[in-house]
């Protein structure tokens, strides 16, 4: 796996303080996308091998990523380039606002690029054409093979400019690639970007592995494999591709997770018929104990300021949600609607829980305060589960898996993602079947 | 009145047909899981003969029934009489449930399986488990039956 630090010169070379008038607001359903143009950029004729830069259309393909990205929050209408009126260098300069405004776009991004020095520099503008202003403008220099990332980083800053919440582009993707039939899956711990590509694999599937999780470095991946018919949770270092099991215990660890400061991984240890929670310190190796309860105690997840665990119990009888002090005190149950409760996760801002819930047959994707108050179920599937945030807790990703016949035929595994708004639901493509997505923090912070 | 019994008989015979038939549709029915337990012998394989190996659970639950007990037995008491052999008792769940809870109730399962061979008389050195949740099912179908058929725990000889 290549180095995943990179590091990227950021100038800032203007901004506008002003208020704009474009805001989107991202709380609410997609209703009325904002329309955006995105000029192809500019590739400047000094630049050192223009040749091939032209011939990639290295300036295109980024607006084109740029584009995919803004398509997929659903909350922007990217406009066709055939409409568009003005040339990339020109509009770069100065746009003439009345000629974009005249194709109905709201907001247009121009930029230049430039090989100098065998460092490729990206520059972009974001203007507001009803107030007639450049409202960002930004560069970037990095190497020249890292241009699909400043695509999603630019994607990253106008988001944020223009919503004023953080983006969630430039971030990348683990999860369980799955191939065979339904009772003898091959399972594989496979990490893709964000918007699907560059898919690499990181096991070979000789054993069965699931639920990968990221650290908030994204440089390390905790997840459970059967290695040696032993399952147990693991630690993977990405770049190094080095892998260890995490603690000595003498039974099935599994339900891994990061503490928000990556200093711990939390889990389940099953023992005797009895799983309880644990936490193991990344530095000293010390095991703790959390929970200790005759019932099944698992997936935990804590809250970002690491002060408080949500986790499943079914020590009312079935699966609900409980939440406790880090250290296991103060267990409070908070599920109490009709149907069972999986899965909790606690969204990056702390707000919110996000939830798989079960009732009559059916499998729903939901979220609700971290008191268990204000449930909101996103989606309603025959099965579907394993929630993982984006960065910024706007948007769920999870996956689905479809009825099979009586042969196991018509079974698939895909994933999915939704806002929590409950709109915007988007199957996620993936180069095989996929399952248990966990989504990583961004990449440049 | 000859007449009239005889049409009671009749009519007596005729009633009774169709209870016994009524019976057989609703036996069929049954037939293969009782309280939502599998009975059947389908994907059933055995030790030894006679030995079945393995037990079948209800959704979410881990109890033993009267009919698992029974097969527990019959295991325990082939492990006795061949005292050089240990085991595998894989636990497993239906596609029903979240893939993390699925492994713990796996697990409870199989440990429910030890447990009572332990009770009757087997060393608990003798036997190892493994949960596997919802990652192996024997009947690949999503349906009411094939999920009765993937919540069990399965005796599997190790050596």
């Amino acid at each position: 796996m290549k180095k995943t630090i990179i590091a990227l010169l950021f100038f800032v070379l203007s901004t506008e303080s002003a208020f704009s008038l474009i805001k989107v607001d991202i709380t609410r359903g997609n209703l009325d996308p904002l329309p955006i143009a995105v000029s192809p950029l500019h590739i400047d004729s000094k630049s050192e091998d223009l040749k091939s830069l032209m011939d990639k259309k290295l300036g295109e393909e980024i607006s084109k990523i740029i584009e995919k990205n803004f398509k997929s929050t659903g909350l922007f209408n990217p406009l066709k380039k055939d409409a568009f009126v003005q040339k990339p260098d020109i509009a770069h300069l100065k746009p003439r606002f009345e000629d974009w405004r005249l194709i109905k776009a709201q907001a247009l991004i121009t930029g230049k690029i430039v090989v100098k020095d065998k460092k490729l520099k990206v520059e972009f503008r974001l203007w507001d054409l009803t107030a007639a202003k450049e409202m960002l403008a930004l560069s970037f220099t990095t190497t020249p093979t890292n241009w699909r990332r400043v695509a999603h980083i630019i994607s990253d800053k106008i988001y944020e400019r223009l919503t004023g919440e953080t983006g969630y582009f430039d971030t990348r993707i683990i999860y369980v690639s799955e191939k065979g039939p339904k009772n003898q899956r091959v399972k594989k711990l496979a990490i893709m970007d964000q918007d699907g590509h560059g898919t690499k694999y990181l096991t070979l599937g000789n054993e069965l592995v699931l639920t990968p999780r990221f650290n908030p470095t994204n440089q390390l991946v905790t997840y459970m494999s059967y290695f040696k018919n032993m399952p147990r949770v693991y630690l993977l270092d990405i770049e190094t591709g080095i892998q260890e099991v995490v603690g000595n215990f003498p039974g099935m660890t599994f339900a891994p997770r990061f503490s928000p400061d990556g200093k711990k991984i939390i889990m389940s240890f099953a023992k005797d018929g009895n799983s309880d929670i644990y936490s193991m310190d990344m530095e000293t190796r010390v095991v703790e104990r959390i929970t200790d309860h005759s019932a099944i105690d698992t997936s935990p997840s804590y809250s970002p300021d690491g002060k408080y665990i949500c986790f499943n119990s079914d020590r009312s009888g079935l699966q609900q949600i409980y939440t406790m002090r880090s250290d296991g005190s103060q267990v409070k149950r908070i599920t109490f609607g009709n149907g069972i409760y999986g899965t909790p996760v606690w969204s990056p801002r702390g707000d919110l829980i996000a939830f798989t819930k079960m009732r009559k047959g059916k499998f729903y994707i939901g979220v609700m305060r971290s008191d268990g108050t204000g449930e909101r179920l996103l989606t309603e599937n025959y099965y579907q589960e394993a929630p993982s945030w984006s960065p910024n807790g706007r948007v769920l990703i999870f996956y689905r898996e479809t009825k099979s016949d009586s042969k196991g035929k018509g079974f698939t595994a895909k994933l999915w993602s939704i806002d929590i708004t409950g709109y915007n639901e988007r199957l996620v493509k993936t180069e095989t079947d996929a399952s248990d997505p966990s989504w990583s923090s961004l990449l440049s912070k | 009145m000859k007449f009239n019994s005889a049409l009671k008989n009749f009519v007596l015979v005729l009633f009774s047909t169709l209870l016994i038939s009524a019976c057989s549709t609703a036996k069929k029915a049954s037939v293969d899981t009782v309280d939502d337990v599998y009975t059947g012998t389908d994907t059933v394989e055995y030790l030894a003969n006679g030995v079945p190996d393995r037990v079948f659970f209800a959704t979410n639950k881990s109890s033993l029934t009267t009919r698992s007990r029974d097969t527990l037995r019959k295991q325990a008491t082939y492990l006795r009489k061949n005292k050089d052999l240990t085991v595998t008792i894989e636990g497993h769940a239906d596609e029903r449930g979240t893939r993390e809870y699925n492994l713990a109730l796996g697990e409870r399962r199989a440990n429910a399986a030890k447990d009572y061979l332990m009770t009757y008389g087997v060393s608990g050195k003798r036997i190892s488990v493994i949960s596997y949740g919802k990652e192996k099912p024997i009947n690949p179908a999503s349906s009411p039956l094939a999920w009765s058929q993937n919540r069990r725990s399965v005796t599997i000889k190790a050596n």
